[in-house]
């Protein structure tokens, strides 16, 4: 694809804005870019971010690694067992394997990774312990200091996630807010 | 209660008069549930097995009494030990969908818990502890929903079952964790067949997570334009959401699309439409000898005659009869012996002409 400024040299920056629900992609070469004043940098931040994205999963791959090493202490099976015959040995699989299951059950359920529905014997589930006053302060304090960190992990997992569904649209948004949070 | 006193009779949920019902013959919920302190079946020595199926069975037989606050009761109920039980009631329990070829496949102490009329199912020791199933004829899933849930409520108030607040219902096999329902329902799609639209059927299902498999074959390869539609995702959406998606979306616009082909049919193909229709109806009504497969097949077109109003002396009544007493272990259980496939064939051309003409 030939820059859209010069015509002359290869695109190699692909700029895709959304303003206002209005999108508009455009195709320059690096020096036109530059004179364009748009870094590359600024916009290298979703790219970061799918690379960081991989390096997660060849990580949960390398842990997971660790997990086919194991087999489980209850029923004795093992990832590869697991693999054959796509049938788990006892509930505790999913503690013991996770990871290794993580992304299968995110396969298999398009994306969901937490249950929504009736509990057991239709009881509901029993409330959190009401902590005493002390231990709440600790925990408010904890929370006051972490909220910032903790609305920018929030943050990334969702854009993680924009990216993963290829909603850029929201994925740039999401962006835009972890920046102005991290400013 | 003997096996054939089910042979005999229709399943009630091949009903005419339930909504839908010539297109949608019936509906079905299932539920996988696994008791808490045991292995996975597949990991479950001989002992373990038969503790888990004495528990479940006696948690489930004594369930009458629980569902005296139920708006229907569950009828009589009653126990059939597929272990020790011969090769030819088990297939009588596959015909009449009650039981899962993986439980009649299945080693060691398995069983099921059937009402007498044939509403409910509790397969146990199949691939979770226990596989609730709760039928429907039409299309009916939230009375069946609203019917499993009361039994598993019922149950799950005696049995402890393995479940994770995270994760839900923990199962066998990952891909029915969460709540480990499955919402089938069984439709006749004759129209989208002859109309060349099945294969757009199945690419928007597979885009929206659905099964589709052909009901009364093997695989895919659907014998009689009988199909099955089911959910496959389980973890993250609620029953009533799974349960509604049907109800309100997916199963009326395949309904409506069968019905438009149908329309175009008779105004575009009458001929066509009618041919295949008479000459099922000379074939089942003439044939000395035909197979489960060329049988299904025609009586597939009848159906559809009929349900166009296109033939008049015939009740669907007596169609729906016939898919079921025209399969083997029905011919032999009610004949009473054991028969090769050549006098099957026999015997079933005589069922046939018996009925129609």
């Amino acid at each position: 694809m030939q820059c859209e400024l010069c015509k002359t040299r290869t695109a190699t920056v692909h700029l895709t804005e959304i303003v206002d629900g209005q999108r508009t992609e455009s195709h320059l070469c690096q020096n036109c870019a530059q004179k364009e004043g748009i870094t590359i940098k600024n916009q290298l931040s979703l790219n970061e971010l799918l690379s960081s994205l991989i390096a997660a999963h060849q990580e949960s791959d390398e842990q997971s690694g660790t997990e086919s090493q194991i087999s489980c202490p209850v029923c004795g099976i093992t990832m590869e067992m697991f693999r054959k015959q796509a049938l788990l040995g006892c509930p505790k699989d999913y503690e013991v394997f996770e990871k290794s299951l993580r992304l299968i059950i995110e396969k298999a359920h398009d994306g969901n990774l937490t249950h929504k529905g009736k509990t057991p014997g239709g009881v509901p589930l029993t409330a959190p312990e009401i902590a005493t006053d002390e231990q709440a302060e600790v925990k408010n304090e904890n929370k006051s200091d972490s909220t910032g960190s903790l609305q920018a992990e929030e943050l990334k997992k969702l854009l993680e996630k924009a990216v993963c569904d290829e909603d850029y649209e929201l994925a740039a948004k999401l962006r835009d807010q972890l920046k102005a949070l991290e400013q | 209660m003997r096996l054939n006193e089910l042979s005999s009779r229709l399943s009630q949920w091949f009903s005419p008069e339930a909504p839908l019902s010539d297109i949608v013959i019936s509906s079905r919920v299932r539920l996988a549930r696994n008791v808490a302190g045991h292995k996975f079946i597949s990991r479950c020595n001989e002992a373990e097995k038969r503790k888990i199926l004495e528990m479940l069975k006696e948690t489930i037989l004594s369930l009458n009494e629980s569902a005296q606050g139920w708006l229907t009761p569950l009828g009589d109920i009653f126990f059939i030990d597929i272990e020790h039980g011969s090769g030819l009631e088990r297939d009588l329990l596959i015909e009449r969908q009650l039981i899962s070829r993986n439980l009649a496949a299945g080693k060691g102490p398995r069983g099921v818990v059937i009402a007498k009329n044939e509403l409910f199912a509790a397969q146990i020791n199949e691939e979770d502890h226990l596989r609730l199933a709760v039928f429907a004829a039409g299309l009916n899933l939230d009375k069946c929903w609203g019917r499993i849930n009361d039994i598993d409520d019922a149950i799950g108030k005696k049995v402890k079952y393995a479940f994770s607040p995270r994760l839900g219902f923990l199962t066998a096999c990952p891909t029915n964790l969460g709540t480990g329902i499955r919402v089938s329902v069984m439709l006749h799609l004759p129209g989208l067949k002859m109309t060349d639209q099945l294969k757009k059927l199945f690419e928007a299902a597979k885009d929206m997570n659905l099964a589709v498999r052909g009901l009364f074959g093997e695989g895919t390869e659907a014998v009689g334009d009988f199909f099955q539609v089911s959910n496959q995702v389980t973890l993250g959406i609620s029953e009533e959401k799974t349960v509604e998606d049907f109800m309100t979306l997916i199963i009326p616009k395949i309904v409506e699309y069968e019905r438009l082909a149908r329309d175009r049919l008779l105004v575009k193909d009458t001929n066509i439409l009618d041919d295949r229709i008479s000459r099922a109806m000379a074939v089942l009504k003439n044939a000395k000898i035909i197979s489960s497969h060329e049988a299904m097949f025609l009586l597939s077109n009848l159906r559809m005659g009929i349900n166009m109003g296109r033939v008049k002396e015939i009740s669907i009544n007596t169609i729906n009869e016939l898919f079921l007493l025209t399969q083997p272990a029905h011919l032999q259980i009610n004949k009473g012996q054991n028969l090769d496939a050549e006098q099957r064939d026999i015997l079933r051309a005589e069922t046939l002409r018996a009925k129609l003409n």
